[in-house]
């Protein structure tokens, strides 16, 4: 990696450790043993797919709270305490600084999920007593969780390069919310005719497709998870991040930094 | 070659929501600054000083315009790598400790990972920080930030620096110590540009100034011409407290200060005071010709001229 951009990357790393973000880890800590111990008075033969499908979403709600509220800061921020003046009147690019701030805080969360990862198999092993082979299809849905992390990082920092903290903070839940029923606005798009179906076809696939990235119901339900989901969704999540971010440092780059 | 030559950069922000109007933040600017000399850029608030600074730190693009510094386009890393800058009222990642702050600019800038920590603390040394060092910067006080600003714009050794205000905020020794720096920085051949609204620190810095006001230069010269000229009055200065009739209807301004007193007289009017003085067996302790300060000429360039004068 350019060496600037990991430099950035590690500050913005820091500067999420130090803010005590992964004291979040506390929260989910508490949230899945109180689970696993009602989960095992209450629900007799489905106490897995309550812990599985609890975790998941926990795992995935936690992160996408993070990403926005810490992402939609990262530009503007810096830009409104003047931090960004010292870093770009050095050998730094803009869009090395967007994407060392893109990679900050996705390793972040890749740390964080990592964390709550364990805390999920730790519930679950105490619900099951031990692990099946379907298990690993957790592993999956926790990859497509890392892969709309990285989407929705990289949309709050588009907003966060020419928006205020709370409009974007608005547009980005916005668009996690759409994008969460993506395949629904699809099904709608080919229901429409005319015009109204340009404008609903590009609409749905502008969006980010967050249901095709949520297995996490299939994986409960022990249902393998195909490798071309697993290929198409890899490839997906990383151009349409890759699109973003590029958008980001255009207009990053023509900014004035009043 | 030119340490900054600048060649009419102007700035127009296009203000308001809906009906956009144009406002010009700083009218065409031509300016050369030369290798190793301490520049002053000065004017009152809102003048135009920090815009033309973020201008050429390639934080906001020009309206029109070009500059060069080191010979080389303002977007130019190798060029980026040659300077430092001190933004004005500095604010900095207060998570991190003073050492930490440093480490990091100094990987940005490209500083050599095996030299690093020396000059990280050479530098802290420097601006007398050495000690708070492992002191995270939220708990620094505003002078102190100011020296850490200072440390990173002089930590990777560049060849010239930016200040934006360095001396706002700082006590009176606070101030003297940056006045120190800057002039250790000139002893070690670095082109210094900074701006500033207090001209006594400009006045006894600087090799030559420049007066900006409303975003337009109004005026350039070193600092030693600008207050040679001699305002056909003088001062004398002798030991007591009494003041002389001769003095008194001469109508000079008289200071008193413990057991001296200061008046400042027409320079026709010279030999009669000293005459007065002895007379009255009043001891002379100096006499020395009011020159033009720099705060004059300061003045003098933030008058508008005829054009600028709206009749009403």
């Amino acid at each position: 990696m350019n060496p600037r951009i990991w430099h950035i990357a590690t500050n913005t790393f820091r500067e999420a450790v130090r803010d005590r973000v992964l004291y979040n880890l506390i929260a989910f800590a508490l949230l899945m043993s109180g689970a696993a111990v009602l989960v095992g008075q209450i629900s007799i033969g489905i106490e897995r797919l309550v812990v599985i499908n609890l975790g998941l979403t926990a795992v995935s709600l936690f992160g996408i709270v993070i990403a926005i509220f810490i992402g939609i800061g990262l530009v503007s921020k810096e830009i409104e305490k003047r931090t960004l003046y010292t870093v770009l009147s050095r050998p730094v690019r803009r869009w090395e600084f967007v994407a060392g701030k893109f990679f900050g805080l996705s390793g972040t969360l890749i740390v964080n999920t990592f964390f709550m990862a364990i805390g999920v198999f730790v519930a679950l092993l105490y619900v099951s007593h031990s692990f099946k082979h379907a298990d690993a299809g957790i592993l999956v849905a926790l990859y497509f969780i890392i892969l709309q992390f990285l989407i929705i990082t990289a949309l709050a920092l588009l907003f966060s390069s020419f928006s205020s903290p709370l409009l974007s903070a608005i547009f980005a839940f916005a668009l996690f919310l759409i994008g969460t029923f993506a395949e629904d606005l699809r099904g709608f798009a080919r229901l429409t005719h005319g015009i109204a179906r340009w404008l609903a076809t590009g609409a749905a696939y502008l969006v980010p497709n967050f249901s095709a990235l949520n297995v996490i119901s299939q994986v409960a339900h022990d249902n393998p998870v195909s490798r071309q989901l697993i290929a198409y969704n890899t490839v997906y999540a990383l151009a349409y991040t890759v699109a973003v971010l590029s958008a980001t440092a255009m207009i990053f780059e023509r900014r004035n930094l009043k | 070659m030119h340490a900054i030559e600048i060649l009419g950069l102007e700035k127009t922000y296009n203000i308001g929501f809906w009906r956009k109007r144009p406002k010009r933040a700083l009218h065409p600017l031509n300016l050369a600054i030369e290798d190793g000399e301490i520049f002053g850029f000065l004017g009152p608030n809102g003048a135009g000083k920090t815009t033309t600074l973020k201008m050429l730190m390639g934080l906001v693009f020009p309206s029109a315009g070009s500059a060069r510094i080191l010979g080389m386009d303002l977007h130019d890393p190798r060029m980026k790598a040659q300077i430092g800058f001190l933004p004005e009222q500095p604010y900095f990642y207060d998570y991190l400790t003073a050492r930490e702050l440093l480490r990091y600019y100094g990987q940005l800038s490209g500083v050599d990972s095996r030299q690093l920590s020396s000059k990280v603390e050479e530098v802290l040394e420097k601006v007398g920080l050495r000690d708070s060092m492992n002191v995270q910067l939220r708990k620094f006080s505003k002078g102190m930030l100011q020296r850490a600003g200072i440390a990173q714009a002089i930590l990777h050794d560049p060849k010239v620096v930016f200040l934006d205000e360095p001396m706002s905020g700082l006590d009176p020794m606070g101030r003297r110590e940056v006045r120190t720096l800057i002039e250790e920085l000139k002893r070690d051949g670095k082109t210094v540009f900074f701006s500033t609204h207090i001209l006594s620190d400009a006045e006894a810095l600087c090799d030559r100034v420049a007066v900006i006001n409303l975003g337009q230069l109004r005026g350039v010269g070193a600092v030693a011409d600008l207050t040679s000229g001699v305002k056909g009055k003088v001062e004398i200065v002798w030991q007591g407290s009494a003041v002389p009739a001769a003095i008194k209807s001469s109508g000079a301004e008289t200071h008193i200060a413990g057991e001296t007193t200061r008046a400042v007289i027409p320079e026709q009017d010279q030999d009669a005071a000293i005459d007065a003085l002895r007379r009255e067996r009043l001891r002379l302790i100096s006499v020395t010709p009011v020159r033009a300060s720099l705060e004059d000429y300061f003045m003098a360039q933030l008058k508008p001229s005829a054009e600028e004068v709206v009749p009403r």
